[in-house]
């Protein structure tokens, strides 16, 4: 696994409260880690924090999974 | 009942009279108060008489920056605002046909947006903590208007929406977002009042007089404490009767 995807790992676990190995590139938020749509929020604005990047609105509704989230952060980082 | 020992609140407005007090009865109880306002001796002299468990936050809510600005400081400072009580508010009363663009910009922008403002500095952190008590102080004319003050009327009405929707939005976080919404009080506002104009008042009033401070003050205490917390997007009306909304 790469630095951000362990970062964005660890911040999925702190932040929703679910096990380590729950949390797979494949896994959905909400369908499989229970998150609401606050949550989701949240992690968004998280992973902005954490990263220094800027996640829009409609980039957001499209971060649906773990693998979606750490693709944007590799691609707005790259 | 309402201990708020270990709880930080921050007071807008709180050289006010009913800011301070708000900021006195919150810091009684228990808490540790962080104090808003745009004049630092009145602040410095508030906190030196309340002594212990007290900061001060200058900064003017015209200013957008200077919003997001307190929000930031009070968070890092108090390490964590659990009560967020929004009471400053200014008046530039006048005649709708003849109201500028003035006094309506600016009541708005202090009584409206700079509570957009600083409440969205301080709910991510209270949301993440799965605690927080968002106070807003409306009026009873921000539901029953009043002539000469379409500005401040709808900059009071404003903020009950915004805490109802706002309430919606965080319940399940254990923030609460409620208003109290004082009828005629007796402070700085009502003090330019003539003879006349206090008499029509108090004649609209069942109990025949015009709040104390305290009186809000203790409603503000109520919703601020953990006892309230299946309370939320609710407006609690302090008027002696005068609207029973």
């Amino acid at each position: 696994m790469s630095d951000i995807a362990e970062r964005v790992k660890k911040i999925v676990i702190d932040h929703l409260g679910v096990d380590a190995d729950k949390v797979v590139e494949g896994a959905s938020f909400i369908d499989d880690l229970g998150a609401d749509s606050l949550d989701t929020v949240e992690l968004v604005m998280a992973f902005e924090e954490e990263f220094g990047v800027e996640i829009p609105d409609d980039a957001a509704d499209s971060i649906l999974t773990v693998g979606d989230a750490v693709k944007f952060i590799e691609k707005a980082q790259a | 009942m309402f201990d708020l020992t270990g709880r930080k609140a921050l007071v807008t407005g709180a050289t006010g009279g009913l800011g301070e007090e708000i900021a006195r009865m919150l810091h009684k109880q228990g808490a540790t108060v962080g104090l808003h306002g745009t004049r630092v001796e009145k602040l410095e002299a508030l906190a030196a008489e309340l002594g212990d468990r007290v900061k001060i936050f200058p900064a003017n809510l015209s200013d957008r920056a200077e919003v997001k600005a307190l929000g930031e400081k009070a968070e890092a400072e108090l390490e964590g605002v659990d009560i967020l009580v929004n009471n400053a508010g200014i008046t530039k009363d006048g005649l709708f046909v003849r109201m500028s663009d003035d006094d309506w910009d600016a009541v708005l922008e202090v009584n409206l947006t700079a509570v957009f403002r600083l409440t969205r500095e301080l709910t991510h952190p209270m949301m993440r903590r799965r605690y927080g008590r968002i106070i807003n102080i409306t009026s009873v004319v921000g539901v029953t208007g009043n002539p000469g003050q379409t500005n401040y009327c709808a900059s009071k009405a404003g903020m009950i929406g915004f805490s109802k929707s706002l309430a919606q939005e965080i319940a399940t976080r254990n923030v609460t977002v409620n208003c109290v919404a004082p009828g005629f009080i007796d402070s700085a506002m009502t003090g330019k009042l003539n003879d006349k104009q206090k008499e029509a008042i108090l004649g609209a009033i069942p109990m025949k007089r015009m709040g104390a401070g305290s009186d809000i003050a203790s409603a503000v205490l109520y919703l601020a404490s953990s006892e309230a917390g299946y309370v939320t997007g609710q407006t609690l009306h302090v008027n002696g009767g005068m609207a029973m909304i």
